[in-house]
C-alpha cells in the first residue's frame, strides 16, 4: 500500500522538545522503499531523537510521521502494531541479560506475532546462521563480545520481519576491530533491499551504502542529497565545516 | 554462673519442654509459609500499582502510597492485636468469622506487603529504561514488557533484601501468641511460668535459628549459580 508519491516513510514538520530544549525543529524527510538513508551530524544534532520518534519511543510535539500513508504520531495510534513493522537497533545493544540469545530473538515473535515455539526457533536459527552465531544460541549476552551482541540485536530486530529498520549509531560502542563484522551485515541487508534509516559516524560506510545522506544540525536537516554530492561538494557551509572536522579527525 | 546456665540451658528442662514447644512451633512454621506466599503476591500487586504510569490509575497510586506509609508505621504487635481481636468483634463481613490463625496471616500479609512492595518497586525502578525501550520497540505491550523483561530482572536483584524482610516476618510469627494462638511462644511461656526456668525459650530460639540460617545460605547459593550462568563464557 504505497502512497501516491511512493514514499514509505514521510516526516513533515516534526518537532520534539525536552523541556525548554527544542531538539528537532521541524524535520521534513522522505524515505522510499528499499532506500538506505543515512543521518550524519554532530552529537546533539538530533539524530537519535529522530529515530526514536519514528519508532514512537518518543512522542512528537508537532508535525506528522506516516508509514505507508498511515499516521503513526499523535494520540490514538496503536504504537505496538506500528512497532511490529519498524525495527530499531540501539547503540548499546540493549539485549535482555536474563535471556539466552535464542530467547532474546524469539521473545517478540512468540509474544507479539504468536508464532509457535518451533517456528520462532527456526526463524531465529536461520538468521543466526546468516550472521555466523548459531553456536551461541544458548549463550547469555554477557558472555558475548560487543560485536556479537550487536549482531544478535540486529537479528532480534529482523526476526520481526520489519519493513523498516532503524539503526542508531550501532557501531559507536564497539571496539574498532569489531565494527566491520556488524557493518558487513548492514551492507548485506542494504543489498537485499531492506529499507533502512541509520544514524552513523562511519562516514565511509554511509557513503558506500546510502542512497541519500542527510546532514542534521541543531535539529534541522541542513542538507540532503546523494552521498557523492554531500561528501565531495557540500553546498551548505555547516556541512562543509562538519566534514572538515571529520576529515581532520581521520574518520573519512 | 551455674544459676545462669541452669536458667537458660538446663538439659532436663529442655527435654521436658521441647516437644511441646516444637509442636507449637509447627503453627508458626505453617504461618510463615502461608504469610510469605501471600506477601509475595500482595507486595507485587502493590508495587505494580505504585509503579504504574497511567494517568487513569493515579488515584489508585495515591491510595497505594498511603497504604504503604500507613502500615509500615504501625508496629506488628499492635496490628496483630487490633486485627486478631478487632475483626471478630466488629463482625466484618467475609472475614469476621476467620480463625485467629487466619487473622494473624492476614495481619502479617498487610504489614509485610507494605515493606515488600517497596523492595519490589526499588527493583523495578533499578532496571534501566533502555531495557523497556528495547522491549517496546519490538512491539511488546507495557504489560508484557513488565512481565518478560523488567520483572524477571528486578526480582533477581531484590532477592537479598526480600530475604531480609522474610526473616523479619518469620520472627514476627511469634507475635500470634498474644491473640491466643497456642504457638511456640505461648507454649514456651507456659512452661517457663510453671517451672520458673527459661530453657523452653532457648529451645524456641533454636527453632527459629534452624529455619533462618539455612534459608539465607540456600538463597545465596541460588543467586550465585544464577549469576554464574548468565556470565558463563563458553
Amino acid at each position: 500500500m504505497a502512497e501516491a508519491d511512493g514514499h514509505f516513510l514521510e516526516l513533515r514538520g516534526v518537532q520534539k522538545r525536552f523541556g525548554d530544549n527544542l531538539v528537532l525543529r521541524g524535520i521534513d524527510m522522505d524515505v522510499g522503499e528499499h532506500q538506505v538513508v543515512s543521518l550524519i551530524g554532530g552529537s546533539g544534532s538530533g539524530k537519535s531523537t529522530l529515530l526514536r520518534c519514528i519508532n514512537a519511543l518518543e512522542p512528537v510535539d508537532a508535525g506528522t510521521i506516516t508509514v505507508e500513508g498511515k499516521l503513526i504520531s499523535g494520540p490514538g495510534v496503536d504504537v505496538d502494531k506500528h512497532r511490529r513493522d519498524v525495527g530499531i537497533v540501539f547503540q548499546s545493544f540493549n539485549l535482555f541479560p536474563h535471556m539466552t540469545v535464542l530467547q532474546n530473538i524469539t521473545l517478540a515473535p512468540r509474544q507479539v506475532l504468536r508464532l509457535p515455539k518451533k517456528e520462532a526457533d527456526q526463524r531465529a536459527d536461520g538468521l543466526l546462521e546468516r550472521v555466523g552465531l548459531v553456536a551461541k544460541r544458548k549463550d547469555y549476552p554477557d558472555s558475548l563480545s560487543g560485536g556479537q551482541q550487536q549482531r544478535v540485536a540486529i537479528v532480534r530486530a529482523l526476526a520481526m520481519q520489519p519493513k523498516l529498520l532503524l539503526l542508531d549509531e550501532i557501531t559507536s560502542a564497539l571496539d574498532p576491530e569489531l565494527v566491520a563484522e556488524v557493518l558487513n551485515i548492514v551492507r548485506e541487508l542494504a543489498h537485499e533491499g531492506m529499507t533502512m534509516l541509520l544514524a552513523t559516524h562511519e562516514m565511509s560506510f554511509a557513503r558506500e551504502v546510502s542512497s541519500t545522506v542527510c546532514f542534521l544540525d541543531e535539529g534541522l536537516i541542513c542538507e540532503q542529497g546523494a552521498p557523492e554530492q554531500i561528501f565531495t561538494e557540500p553546498t551548505n557551509p555547516r556541512t562543509q565545516a562538519f566534514l572538515k572536522r571529520i576529515i581532520a579527525a581521520g574518520r573519512l | 554462673m551455674e544459676q545462669f546456665l541452669n536458667t537458660f540451658f538446663s538439659w532436663s528442662d529442655f527435654k521436658a519442654s521441647f516437644p511441646s514447644v516444637l509442636e507449637g512451633f509447627t503453627t508458626n512454621l505453617s504461618l510463615m509459609f502461608v504469610a510469605e506466599a501471600c506477601v509475595l503476591v500482595w507486595g507485587l500487586v502493590l508495587a505494580l500499582l505504585r509503579a504504574s504510569r497511567s494517568r487513569a490509575l493515579a488515584p489508585v497510586r495515591w491510595l497505594t502510597i498511603g497504604y504503604i506509609d500507613l502500615f509500615r508505621a504501625i508496629p506488628g504487635l499492635v496490628l496483630i492485636y487490633m486485627i486478631g481481636f478487632g475483626i471478630p468483634i466488629a463482625g466484618v463481613p467475609w472475614i469476621g468469622d476467620w480463625s485467629q490463625y487466619q487473622l494473624a496471616a492476614l495481619a502479617l500479609t498487610i504489614l509485610y506487603g507494605s515493606y515488600v512492595a517497596e523492595v519490589y518497586r526499588a527493583g523495578i525502578e533499578s532496571i534501566h529504561w533502555s531495557q523497556t525501550a528495547a522491549s517496546r520497540s519490538l512491539g511488546l505491550s507495557q504489560g508484557k514488557t513488565m512481565r518478560f523483561v523488567v520483572l524477571p530482572q528486578a526480582v533477581r536483584r531484590v532477592i537479598p533484601p526480600l530475604l531480609n524482610d522474610f526473616i523479619g516476618l518469620q520472627k514476627d510469627t511469634a507475635l500470634i501468641g498474644i491473640i491466643g494462638v497456642l504457638d511456640g511462644f505461648r507454649r514456651a511461656q507456659i512452661y517457663a511460668g510453671t517451672h520458673f526456668n527459661l530453657t523452653s525459650f532457648t529451645g524456641l530460639a533454636l527453632c527459629y535459628i534452624v529455619i533462618t540460617i539455612p534459608m539465607s545460605q540456600f538463597t545465596d547459593r541460588l543467586l550465585k549459580r544464577d549469576q554464574q550462568r548468565m556470565a558463563a563464557r563458553r
